[in-house]
C-alpha cells in the first residue's frame, strides 16, 4: 500500500513537472522551433539581455505588478479595517461585494473592465491594465488581511489610547505590527497574481503595450522567440532559489528557539 | 472606542467607491451592450442571436469539456490529498513545496509546452515510436484539451480539498474504526460527507475558469474546437460585435450566478453543521 502512495504521488509530480522540463530544454535548444532538437546551445540566454521587446514587457509586468499590489494591499487594509465594526450584515455584503472579482470568470471581468474604461472615455494603455490589476487583486489581498484584522485584539490599542498616544501613533505602533505578516502575504499573492494575470490584462490592455504574458500569447502564433524560454527558466530557478533560501532559514530559526527552550 | 462607527464609515469610504466604479458598473456595460443595439434601444435581439444553435453548440461543448475536467481533478486530487494528509510533519513543506513551485512557471508557456508533448511528432509519439507502438493523436482533439485544463486547474481541487481533510477530527474517524466500521465504510459514510464543503468548493473553483478559457483551447484545439470563451473573445477582438459579445457574456453569467449560489448553499449548511455538533 505504502509503494502504491508513492508511486501515485509519482506519476502527479511527472505529470506537473513534465511541461516545465519540457520548456527548460527548450530554452538551450538551438533550433527556434518547438519539438526539433538541433544541438545545446547558451545564445538565448545572451540575446535576453539585448532583446528590447522582452525587457519592456518585463519592466511593465514588474512595475505593473509592485504598484497593483501596493494599492490592492493598501485598499484592503483600509477596507478590512472598516469591515471589522461593521454589523454582520453589512460585512456580508462588503464580503460579498469584494469577491465578486474572484468568483467572476477572468474573460467577464476584463471584458466587463474593458467596455468600462471605453465607455468612460479613457485610452487603453498601462493606466488600465493598472486599474484593471487593482481590481482583480483586492479580493486576494483581502483573503490574507481580513482574518487578521478580524482576529485582532482591542485591548493592546485601547490600552495605548489610555497611555496617552494618539490614535495614529497607537495604529502605527501597536495594530500594525501585529498585520504585518497578513499584510505582506497580501502584497506577495497580489503580485503574483498580477504577473501570471493574461486574460484580464489582454482585453485592457489596448495596442502598442505588452507585458510578459500578452507578448507571449502574441508570439505563440508565429513561434514564440525562445529567449522566453530562457526568461522563464530563470525565473524559475530564481523562485526555487528563494524557497531554498527560506527553508534554510527556517531551520536555522527552529534549531535556534529549541535551543531556547532547553 | 467612541467614535468606531464613524471612522468605520471613513474607513468604508474608498471601498464603497471603488466597489461601485470598478465591480457593479462594468457589469452594467456588459448589461447595457448586451441589451440595446448599435443606437442604445432597448433589444432582445442579442441575446435572441446568443441563443442559437451555433452558439449552444459551443457553449454545449464547453460544459461537458469543463464537467469531464472537474470530474478529472476531483479523481486525481482526492486520493492525493489522503495521501499528503498522512506524511509526517517534517517532510510535509517540502512535498507541498513540490506541488506548489509548478505553479509559478507562466501558464501559457506550460500549456505550450503540452502541445510540444502532445502533439504529432511530439514526445509522447516519441516515445511510442520508440517502443514500437501505434501512434496516437493527441493534438487538437477535446482530450488535449482537457488534459491542459486539468494540468492548469488541478491545484483549484487540491487546496480546498486539502484543507477540509486535514480539518476532520482523526477521533471520529478512529471511532469509526473501533465500531467496526471497514476502510470503505469508513471512508464512504464518514470521511467523504465531512469533506463535501472542500469539494464543492473544489469543483465550483475549477469548472468556472475551466468553462471560460480560451487560451487552453486555443492552444491545444488548434482553433478547430471553439468553445464558448474562445466565441466571446473573437466577438470583442476580432469582430468588434460588442453587442453578441456582451449578450453572450450575459449568459456566461448565469452559470458563474448558479456557481455561486451552489457553494454559499454548502457553506451555509456547513455551518449549520458545525453548530449542531
Amino acid at each position: 500500500m505504502a509503494k502504491l502512495k508513492k508511486i501515485y504521488l509519482g506519476i502527479i509530480i511527472v505529470f506537473l513537472y513534465a511541461p516545465i522540463l519540457v520548456l527548460i530544454a527548450q530554452s538551450f535548444n538551438a533550433s527556434r522551433y518547438r519539438g526539433q532538437w538541433t544541438g545545446f546551445t547558451l545564445q538565448w540566454y545572451e540575446k535576453l539581455f539585448t532583446s528590447e521587446d522582452i525587457i519592456e514587457a518585463f519592466l511593465n509586468t514588474l512595475t505593473i505588478g509592485l504598484t497593483a499590489a501596493f494599492f490592492a494591499t493598501l485598499l484592503g487594509l483600509i477596507t478590512a479595517l472598516a469591515i471589522r465594526n461593521f454589523s454582520k450584515k453589512s460585512q456580508l455584503v462588503f464580503r460579498g461585494l469584494a469577491n465578486v472579482p474572484l468568483l467572476n470568470a477572468d474573460i467577464v471581468t476584463g471584458i466587463s473592465l474593458m467596455l468600462l474604461f471605453l465607455g468612460l472615455g479613457l485610452r487603453l494603455g498601462y493606466d488600465t491594465i493598472l486599474m484593471a490589476h487593482v481590481v482583480i487583486n483586492l479580493p486576494y489581498a483581502m483573503l490574507c488581511i481580513l482574518p487578521q484584522v478580524m482576529g485582532l485584539d482591542h485591548v493592546c490599542y485601547e490600552a495605548a489610547l489610555d497611555l496617552g498616544a494618539t490614535p495614529f501613533q497607537a495604529f502605527r505602533k501597536v495594530i500594525l505590527p501585529e498585520l504585518r505578516p497578513g499584510i505582506a502575504a497580501a502584497f506577495l499573492l497580489s503580485f503574483a497574481m498580477s504577473a501570471d494575470d493574461f486574460i484580464v490584462t489582454y482585453f485592457t490592455k489596448g495596442a502598442g503595450i505588452d507585458t510578459l504574458t500578452t507578448a507571449i500569447y502574441a508570439q505563440l502564433k508565429l513561434g514564440i522567440h525562445p529567449e522566453m524560454y530562457a526568461l522563464s527558466t530563470l525565473f524559475f530557478l530564481g523562485v526555487i532559489a528563494f524557497v531554498a533560501l527560506l527553508m534554510v532559514n527556517w531551520r536555522l530559526l527552529k534549531r535556534r528557539q529549541g535551543k531556547e527552550w532547553v | 472606542m467612541h467614535d468606531s462607527k464613524s471612522v468605520a464609515r471613513l474607513f468604508a469610504a474608498p471601498f464603497t467607491v471603488w466597489a461601485v466604479l470598478f465591480i457593479v458598473l462594468p457589469l452594467f456595460f456588459v448589461l447595457y451592450h448586451g441589451l440595446t443595439d448599435g443606437e442604445g434601444a432597448f433589444t432582445l435581439a442579442n441575446l435572441w442571436e446568443a441563443v442559437q444553435m451555433e452558439y449552444l453548440r459551443a457553449l454545449g461543448l464547453s460544459v461537458e469539456l469543463a464537467l469531464v475536467s472537474t470530474v478529472i481533478c476531483l479523481v486525481l486530487a482526492y486520493p492525493l490529498c489522503m495521501i499528503l494528509q498522512e506524511i509526517k510533519r517534517g517532510r510535509m513543506v517540502l512535498i507541498f513545496l513540490l506541488f506548489l513551485l509548478p505553479l509559478w512557471m507562466n501558464s501559457l508557456l506550460t500549456t505550450m509546452a503540452w502541445q510540444t508533448i502532445l502533439e504529432k511528432n511530439g514526445i509522447i509519439n516519441m516515445v511510442l515510436h520508440a517502443l514500437a507502438l501505434p501512434e496516437v493523436t493527441l493534438i487538437n482533439t477535446p482530450l488535449a484539451i482537457v488534459i491542459g485544463m486539468v494540468y492548469n486547474f488541478l491545484p483549484y481541487m487540491v487546496l480546498p480539498l486539502y484543507v477540509s481533510l486535514s480539518h476532520i477530527d482523526k477521533s471520529i474517524i478512529e471511532a469509526a474504526h473501533d465500531l467496526g466500521a471497514g476502510r470503505w465504510q469508513t471512508f464512504r459514510r464518514i470521511v467523504f460527507p465531512l469533506s463535501l464543503p472542500g469539494v464543492i468548493s473544489g469543483c465550483t473553483m475549477v469548472f468556472i475558469p475551466a468553462l471560460t478559457t480560451f487560451v487552453i483551447s486555443a492552444l491545444l484545439g488548434g482553433n478547430k474546437i471553439l468553445l464558448i470563451g474562445n466565441i466571446i473573445e473573437q466577438e470583442f477582438t476580432a469582430a468588434y460585435d460588442w453587442q453578441l459579445g456582451s449578450a453572450l457574456s450575459m449568459i456566461l453569467m448565469v452559470f458563474i450566478i448558479l456557481n455561486i449560489v451552489v457553494e454559499a448553499f454548502s457553506e451555509r449548511n456547513a455551518k449549520e453543521q458545525e453548530v449542531d455538533s
